[in-house]
């Protein structure tokens, strides 16, 4: 398998420009005789299918939702990093790029970080330009506000719906390409499979959520943007449609998977509520800015918080990290909340919990204030739980948010397959080993506004503008192989339902390979899920029919991948003998800080699929630092 | 809790669709309605029938999915709530729930409580955008908005397209939708130079999907789970009445990326 990072030559600073002075383009008269196949339309895709079509490509755009406004991107609360410095607070393009490298734990590609910091500024005016109503001053200006892992203000906001205000911009200049009809549109439409020719990517396979129809469809390069795998461990803070099945048909169809077992676990979620839970809901890092986190000293303390008193709690972020306090990075945030509960000092009827108590913040600048900020939490909250969080301290546990692995892609952002482009959460790579929060939005929007439009073009200079069409060998095995299998699911008709593998799958995840991992605690997950794996495929109802609209079957395709999925993390946590990041081996550890290898693991890890039954093959990319100095990271 | 489900089933869009009964027996009041619908749902699969289709993802209340219609009202009893939100301690045992779609001509009906909401989508296009590429825009800090402009303009942008408005609105009217985007792009500078043509563009849009006409009954602010307001539309209409009296004529569709 073929790693090179394709990294252009000369400093740090001037690669990104050097390579768009260098990029083969391609004329406006020819742009329009290629076609591009976008799946996913959040706003890695969004953003990506409306430029390409703005530049006179031809997109074929594809997502499961009923609108393309409703990618899970929607979601995301609290805001966009950018270093724009209009604070002056001291930010720089240096310094965003080397806080993601730092809280990335040294294992991501300092190249690709340093030109994400570099077009985050492009991301506020092009995003302000459509429209988007940011916060702001009262001079008119910008406001900002900070999050975890970094000692500046750089991230931009609309209230707590930063996520979705960015990607109704994306998804409005979308829509104005499809009343364009530069983007043919396919809503309820879910991919299937990757179809490679003539070992290029050159189509999918799909099928019609409402028809049920399965029919493929062919392009000149094929870009994914399908989001993350976090609900592999079924309960996550993900939408219950996201899923791997996307990325995972790739990796069988040749691309490599980079680093499967980086993924992170968000500290403050509302915990658990009983067995029926469907999902988890994220309470935004924003709120660290005025909340602080606090359990108990003693464990077994059950009395209510406000009869704690003051010296009975033990504000451990602030105690353990003084200089990052309650903003320390997510990673590090969630252990220590789990170091807390396996102590017996965790809150709450199940004991999985912390205090996040703005009692100090409402007393220093009135409830107003605190309600201005983070009113729509505070009731989201409310609704959730039935408790006030202005009168009683937010119960909060560490949830499965975001996964940093994805496809392995080049500098490009081209994966193993040529002609196949992987951009946003479905790839693996800006955030290394852990993701600073508010970077999520800034990568979607980076790759598809300001990144992808030139590395595709690159690409597309060098293929023939012949039109393509959905036929041949390769199509016609792909298409073949999906029926099948969904026919298959649709005959097994046996006695457990779709959601209780998924829920099963996602205990054993959850239960080894989720906050902390061990060697005996992966082996053991090896050993269980083939044998889940097998049950399904014996014993899963799925009712109704192919030929309509049908739920279960949707979710059946979509767990049957999870599990194989899961398997692949779980070798890839076994044999990554480190701790970094959101990958916390308990084996490598120093007074409960996570221990690097730096000597043996400052690589990434990209898994190639071997065929059916067969393990796949590890191969590393080294990650070379020429800029900066592997350091212990520290926010002590 | 114990309760007893009144489900509207449809098979598919052909065919006739009918309120079927059934029991939640276990119901906690820490479920959220749907979850409540998986439990009923796991039942009818073990007893092998198919399970209720309903629309659903995020499951916090921002993506827009959720839409049913809870004892006649849309979202349900919680007000500023997505049915998504909305948690089963709001009921008390014993209680009988009606549950069905949108009711809308605009929303036809997919399947069991799935309608199709591309009408939406379709509004959008007509103009509910900025006119801008991806490329070299301005730094972000050259045009200050003032912060109650931005503030009102967020108030609008909030709105998720669920369509609890039309289903709410007894003329299926969808001007609190429209308005919102409307009214978010509006205000703001960077929305000035199409400001016209979109409101036009849009209601024309809105019409010719079949959605009804406001009345001024305000059904759609009290359901709307973002507590979008009705001044709103008082503010497209004025856009409107400016458009059609100054505007320039016929419109042009407006264009792509062929330039």
């Amino acid at each position: 398998m073929n790693l090179d990072p394709k990294i252009p030559s000369g400093p740090l600073a001037d690669k990104w420009t050097s390579y768009k002075g260098n990029a083969k383009l391609v004329n406006p008269a020819n742009k329009r005789k290629y076609t591009v196949i976008v799946v996913g339309t959040g706003l890695a895709g969004g953003s990506a299918a409306a430029t390409l079509a703005e530049l006179g490509y031809n997109v074929l755009c594809f997502c499961f939702q009923d609108s393309p406004r409703r990618a899970h991107s929607i979601a995301a609360q609290g805001g966009i990093n950018a270093a724009k410095n209009y604070q002056g607070d001291g930010d720089s393009v240096y310094r965003l790029f080397y806080d993601t490298i730092k809280g990335g734990d040294f294992r991501s590609r300092e190249a690709n970080v340093y030109r994400l910091a570099e077009v985050s500024r492009n991301i506020i005016d092009q995003c302000v330009a459509q429209g988007v109503p940011f916060a702001r001053e009262y001079g008119g200006l910008l406001a900002n506000r900070s999050f975890g892992g970094a000692q500046v203000s750089r991230t931009f906001y609309a209230r707590g719906q930063t996520g979705q205000q960015l990607l109704l911009g994306a998804y409005q200049s979308l829509e104005r390409q499809i009343a364009a009809g530069k983007v043919k549109m396919f809503p309820r439409t879910e991919m299937l499979d990757l179809v490679v020719k003539d070992g290029k990517a050159s189509g999918i396979v799909v099928r019609d959520l409402v028809s049920g129809k399965i029919e493929s469809h062919a392009a000149h390069a094929v870009v994914l943007a399908s989001g993350g795998y976090g609900n592999v461990f079924y309960l996550s803070t993900n939408a219950k449609g996201s899923n791997v099945t996307a990325t995972y048909r790739a990796f069988k169809r040749g691309a490599g998977f980079g680093n499967p077992c980086f993924t992170q676990i968000h500290p403050t979620c509302i915990p658990v509520s009983g067995d029926y839970q469907s999902k988890l809901t994220l309470m935004s890092e924003s709120l660290r800015n005025d909340g602080r986190v606090w359990a108990p000293k003693s464990s077994g303390d059950k009395r209510s918080p406000e009869q704690i008193p003051e010296q009975e709690r033990d504000y451990y972020l602030e105690r353990k990290y003084p200089s990052y306090g309650n903003l320390a990075p997510r990673d590090i945030a969630s252990r220590s909340a789990k170091e807390a509960c396996d102590e017996g000092r965790g809150v709450g009827e199940h004991g999985l919990g912390v205090y996040l108590d703005f009692r100090d913040s409402i007393q220093r600048l009135g409830a107003d204030t605190i309600s201005q900020r983070y009113g729509n939490l505070f009731q989201m909250y409310e609704r959730i739980t039935g408790e006030d969080p202005y009168k009683v301290p937010m119960r909060i546990y560490p949830a499965v948010h975001y996964t940093m692995g994805g496809l392995w892609v080049d500098y490009n952002l081209e994966s193993t397959v040529p002609g196949l482009f992987v951009i946003g959460e479905a790839n693996f790579s800006d955030h290394g080993a852990n993701r600073l929060g508010a970077s999520a939005l800034m990568q979607g929007l980076a790759d598809g506004y300001f990144i992808l439009p030139y590395t595709i073009s690159n690409y597309l200079a060098g293929v023939s503008r012949d039109p393509v069409a959905a036929s041949g060998e390769a199509f016609k095995e792909a298409e073949t192989a999906v029926k099948d299998k969904t026919a298959k699911m649709l005959a097994i008709n046996g006695k457990r339902t779709v959601d209780s593998f998924h829920k099963e799958l996602g205990k054993i995840m959850w239960d080894k390979c989720g906050m902390a991992r061990n060697r005996a605690g992966l082996t053991e997950a090896l050993a269980k899920i083939p044998a889940l794996r097998e049950e399904f495929w014996q014993n899963v109802r799925v009712l109704g029919e192919g030929e309509s609209l049908n739920q279960s079957l949707e979710k059946a395709g979509r767990v049957a991948d999870f599990l194989e999925f899961g398997e692949l993390m779980c070798a890839d946590a076994l044999t990554r003998e480190e701790s970094c990041g959101g990958h916390f081996r308990e084996e490598y550890q120093t007074e409960g800080e996570a221990k690097r290898d730096d000597a043996n693991f400052a690589h990434a890890a990209v898994w190639e699929y071997q065929g059916e039954g067969k393990a796949p093959k590890r191969h590393v990319e080294p990650l070379v630092y020429e800029n900066i100095k592997l350091a212990t990271r520290s926010y002590k | 809790m114990k309760l007893k489900l009144h489900v509207w089933r449809q098979k598919n869009a052909k065919t006739q669709g009918k309120m079927v009964t059934y029991d939640a027996p276990n119901v906690s009041p820490h479920m959220s309605f749907l979850e409540m619908l998986d439990v009923v749902n796991e039942d009818l699969i073990a007893k092998g029938e198919e399970p209720i289709a309903f629309e659903h993802d995020c499951r916090e209340g921002i993506c827009g999915s959720c839409s049913l219609m809870i004892n006649g009202v849309a979202h349900g009893p919680q007000k500023a709530t997505t049915t998504c939100q909305l948690h089963m301690r709001t009921f008390k045992d014993g209680d009988e729930i009606y549950i069905e779609p949108w009711r809308a001509k605009a929303f036809p009906i997919i399947k069991d409580l799935v309608v199709d909401r591309s009408a939406f989508d379709r509004i959008i296009q007509a103009g509910g955008y900025v006119s801008v590429n991806a490329g070299g825009a301005q730094d972000a800090n050259c045009l200050p908005v003032p912060k109650d402009t931005a503030d009102q303009a967020m108030d609008a942008a909030q709105c998720i397209g669920c369509g609890a408005c039309v289903a709410a609105c007894k003329n299926a009217s969808a001007m609190l939708f429209t308005s919102a985007k409307v009214s978010h792009l509006g205000l703001l500078p960077q929305g000035q130079p199409e400001r016209q043509r979109r409101a036009l563009n849009m209601v024309q849009q809105m019409d010719k999907e079949g959605f009804g006409n406001c009345t001024n009954q305000y059904e759609c602010e009290a359901v709307c789970p973002k507590e979008i307001s009705v001044r709103f539309i008082a503010r497209m209409n004025r856009d409107y009445l400016n458009a059609s009296i100054c505007g320039s004529g016929p419109e042009k569709k407006a264009g792509g990326g062929e330039d």
